[in-house]
């Protein structure tokens, strides 16, 4: 082992350990020690700060920036050296907090902290736990690393499950016994976490299935390959079709509280897939998203509640929806037109503004009079198709608003997709990629820039719309720049431009802080920590689009632009075949935007 | 014809945008002139009210001043909008309040009020420096060459974490600032009264801009930096290390952002984890509106931005009996960036390619 490598493996150990002091001290740690993993043995909180060290060992002992080909015990060695830093770091915290009792400045440095980093165990053995831990767990980790491939991709994936089954206990549990297996609830469950004997089975059960779909995958896929056109047509069909059967009975299985959380997660899919549509597919970045969402908030407040202030018309919302719609457009064009022509960053900063304007507006005394200022509009009736009224009340339909919900995202979904596809999508690709060869090819750049936003004020108005008529009340307090955030955050994890990523993200972002309540105080930080990360390691999403992915990707594959193949994307060779094809389209009568 | 087209910045050939844009720009000259005319005739307000008005705005127009620099340096030099400085001005501010509350219990701030007050705007500026540093290492280092919003998006990332980071570890509560025992009363010019804080927070924010203002204009380092925001790489061509710039520039921007936290909170008593949100839009819209990437314009903008703000909704809305002007503040402001980046994108010292 060289100098080289020990200060490589010290460093991402010491690193490791930075992590682990934010963890403690913003009280992480803290905060998931009430949700046990397995019950009595582990719980979440102290496996936090445990689960930074097989990450820190696996990458310290990676090849990067090595001169030679590491040996097997060079590997585990580095591992073990990192995990050593890293639990040298832990026991520091933990005689610093002891020494200085700092809890008066930074209230988590608590003794209690301590003694969950210490797992329990007093200040000598505690000490040499958490420096051995370290060190035999990072070691572990590296020999991940010439152990075969197949044996720690079953090692990493059953423990993943084990982990995973055990923080998602609310909803396992509950699908569970909402679907009747009661006794397979309570035999992998006893608290509020795994029980022993559940946990090991899930963990060999994952591995055996792991195992087998390592060995035998290959025949599995070869003969799906093999199977004729129309038949793997029919097996895609019969998958989406039980993807569609679970997702219609997903209110009943979930029970009420469950179910909320899947309208709360479907409502911003909701904002996500317009927010898509101004960020992904035209590359505005728009910041006060929540503008537009509140603007169809507080209309279906006003048009359909009795007691709105100065105006009640009293409409059903189905006949207010329409008319949102086309507020939302509208206020789209007029707010739109003025700001279009700013530079992407100045947009950003623009719109950031009005997001603040509108709520500051809506809370201010000088609206209340016809937006009920910080009391809000109450008594906004629930939508109601033939006596089914859609809200979580005794009578209702399952889960609330979630079937009108349902039917709004389909439509909402199906619309980005056939614009993306269209020379809308087109005229927008080009212009995100380069907007003044768009413009010099002839792409009106204003107008689709004003389609994009206007269209994306529709998507928000009607997520607002549906928000409103969910939970029955709006207040302007509800309208913090977090939802900007959110649906931002929420689209650059699965993928800006991509439709489904819009659904992965939401489901992350939304559904994950929805069912471990814990989280929810630490959602804007953990927002903050995706934004970046995703913006450093993997700016295309977890569900790329291909064009912005390429785009994204531009600066790594300009070497390769002179070896010939593809061409490079973003170059005006690509923009302006982009806009050719929407060209073509456009010499077809009455085909004007 | 021609004078009032060119007056309403019409083109020969009229577009739907520009109509809208004319009637906007028709309208805002309208509401303004009517809006002033009206208050002015109503006299809700005497002179002393608004001289007042017009020194706290002074005051705090210093401060959005120093948290503009930042923007305005980084922006000068990397074309990209920082949104994480206003984290960087509460990092600082959260900074002075600890030291602040550590050297008044331990009483030295009693014997030592101007030795103390040094202490605790130092550490606070070294604070905010560090993390604008390791923001930038960190951060931006690895984006420099991403499409522009990239690195505007990890930026918000980031203004995210620190802001969450800072709740996680001392509390999402407001805590109260220790007063300083020589900073309290204040002074009479003529019939104005004005606050000791306030002379005290526009005395140093004029300093700290007039050593920066030397610092770039007669040091090394500065024309250093100056040259890398001519153009980076002929700058390297020429032996300057471009990325110890950057990193000087950003730490610059921190100090000044650092002594910004502490000034802000001698006028309002208080810190809080959010606390760097607003400031920093509004000292950004200040870089903006004094012509972003120029340092005189920040200084400038500050200023202006400060009493516009602090005048404007009185000012504007009272004549039209909106009630507790005050609350529309901050819309005032984000108006005034929007109006701005509209119409003259370039502001007030602004040169032609900031745009």
């Amino acid at each position: 082992m060289d100098v080289a490598t020990l200060r490589r493996a010290v460093t991402v150990g010491l690193v490791g350990g930075l992590a682990v002091w934010h963890l403690s001290l913003v009280g992480m740690v803290q905060a998931f020690q009430t949700r046990p993993i397995i019950t009595n043995y582990v719980s979440f909180g102290e496996l936090l700060p445990v689960l930074v060290i097989p990450i820190v060992g696996f990458w310290a002992s990676g090849s990067r920036g090595a001169t030679s080909p590491r040996s097997s015990a060079g590997t585990v060695m580095s591992g073990a050296v990192a995990g050593l830093a890293l639990g040298a770091m832990i026991a520091l915290l933990c005689f610093f907090i002891e020494a200085l009792h700092p809890n008066g400045m930074l209230i988590n440095a608590t003794p209690p902290l301590v003694q969950d980093l210490r797992i329990g165990f007093d200040t000598l053995p505690g000490t040499l736990i958490q420096l051995l831990g370290g060190a035999a767990i990072g070691a572990a980790a590296a020999s991940l690393r010439i152990v075969p491939p197949t044996a720690s991709r079953i090692f990493v994936v059953a423990a993943g499950t084990m982990l995973g089954f055990g923080v998602m206990k609310n909803l396992v549990f509950q699908l569970l016994s909402n679907m009747g297996f009661n006794s397979g609830a309570t035999f992998l469950y006893q608290g509020d976490g795994l029980s022993l004997p559940g946990a090991l089975v899930l963990f060999v059960g994952t591995a055996a299935v792991v195992w087998l779909w390592a060995t035998r995958s290959a025949g599995v896929v070869s003969s799906y390959r093999a199977l004729p056109r129309q038949n793997r047509q029919i097996a895609k069909i019969a998958a989406f079709g039980v993807a569609a059967v679970v997702i219609v009975l997903l209110p009943t299985v979930l029970g009420p509280f469950l179910s909320d959380v899947a309208t709360t997660v479907g409502i911003f899919i909701l904002l996500g897939l317009g927010l898509n549509i101004v960020v992904g597919f035209a590359g505005l970045l728009d910041l006060g998203y929540v503008a537009f969402y509140a603007l169809g908030m507080y209309s279906i407040a006003v048009l359909t509640s009795p007691v709105s202030p100065a105006f009640h018309p009293q409409l059903n919302f189905w006949l207010a929806l329409p008319i949102v719609m086309l507020i939302g457009a509208g206020v789209g064009l007029i707010v739109g037109a003025p700001v279009l022509r700013l530079r992407g960053d100045y947009l950003a900063i623009v719109t950031l503004g009005f997001g603040e304007i509108a709520r500051i507006i809506f809370l201010s005394e000088w609206m209340t009079p016809y937006v009920g200022g910080a009391n809000g509009i109450q008594g906004i009736p629930a939508p109601s198709i033939l006596g089914i009224i859609f809200r979580d009340q005794p009578g209702s339909a399952p889960g609330g608003v979630y079937y009108p919900l349902l039917a709004a995202i389909v439509i909402a979904a199906l619309v980005a997709r056939s614009l993306y596809n269209s020379r809308v999508g087109r005229a927008w690709a080009a212009m995100r990629e380069d907007e003044t060869v768009a413009e010099a090819t002839g792409i009106n750049t204003t107008v689709y820039k004003l389609l994009a936003f206007s269209l994306g004020a529709v998507f928000g108005g009607v997520a607002g719309a549906f928000y409103a008529a969910k939970i029955g009340v709006v207040f302007p307090q509800n309208l913090d720049i977090l939802i900007s955030i959110n649906a931002l955050a929420l689209i650059i994890l699965g993928g800006m431009g991509s439709i489904a990523g819009v659904l992965v993200g939401a489901l992350v972002l939304v559904g994950l802080p929805g069912i471990l309540r814990e989280f929810a105080q630490y959602q804007l930080l953990i927002f903050g920590a995706v934004l970046v990360a995703m913006m450093l390691f993997r700016p295309e999403g977890l569900i790329p689009n291909r064009s912005r992915r390429a785009e994204l990707h531009e600066a790594d594959e300009e070497p390769a632009e002179g070896t010939g193949g593809e061409e490079a994307p973003g170059t005006v060779a690509n923009v302006s075949r982009l806009v050719t094809e929407s060209a073509s389209v456009r010499t077809r009568p009455g085909g004007s935007p | 014809m021609a004078m009032v087209r060119r007056l309403l910045g019409l083109h020969e050939r009229l577009s739907v945008v520009d109509v809208v844009l004319a009637l906007l720009r028709i309208g805002v000259v309208v509401l303004v002139v009517t809006g002033v005319w009206a208050t002015l005739n109503k006299g809700t307000f005497t002179l002393k009210a608004w001289e007042s008005l017009a020194v706290s705005g002074v005051a705090l127009g210093a401060v959005y001043a120093l948290i503009a620099l930042g923007y305005t340096l980084v922006y000068g030099i990397l074309f990209m909008i920082n949104f994480a400085h206003g984290e960087v001005f509460m990092s600082g501010a959260f900074t002075a309040y600890y030291v602040a509350q550590w050297l008044f219990l331990s009483g030295f701030l009693a014997q030592n009020p101007v030795v103390a007050f040094l202490i605790v705007l130092l550490v606070a500026m070294l604070v905010s420096a560090t993390i604008a540093v390791v923001l930038e290492r960190v951060a931006y280092r690895p984006l420099r060459n991403a499409p522009r919003l990239v690195p505007l998006i990890t930026a918000i990332g980031a203004s995210l974490f620190l802001q969450n980071t800072f709740r996680g570890l001392y509390g999402a509560g407001v805590k109260a600032y220790p007063s300083w025992p020589m900073f309290t009363g204040s002074l009479h010019f003529g019939d104005v009264e004005i606050r000791v804080t306030q002379i005290v927070v526009f005395v140093a924010a004029i300093l700290l801009m007039l050593g920066l203002y030397w610092f770039i204009e007669r040091t090394r380092t500065g024309r250093a930096m100056r040259a890398v925001s001519e153009n980076k790489d002929v700058a390297a061509m020429m032996g300057i290390n471009v990325d110890r710039v950057i990193m000087t520039t950003f730490a610059i921007g921190g100090l000044l952002a650092g002594a910004a936290g502490i000034l802000y909170t001698l006028l309002f008593n208080q810190v809080l984890f959010s606390m760097g949100f607003v400031p920093g839009i509004k000292a950004f819209t200040a870089a903006v509106l004094g012509g972003i990437g120029n340092p005189v314009g920040a200084m400038v903008g500050g200023l202006v931005l400060g009493v516009l703000e602090s005048i404007g909704p009185y000012l504007l809305l009272d004549g039209f009996n909106i009630p507790t002007p005050n609350q529309l503040t901050t819309v005032v402001a984000f108006l005034v960036l929007v109006l701005v980046l509209i119409f003259r994108p370039t502001g007030i010292l602004g040169t032609k390619d900031a745009t």
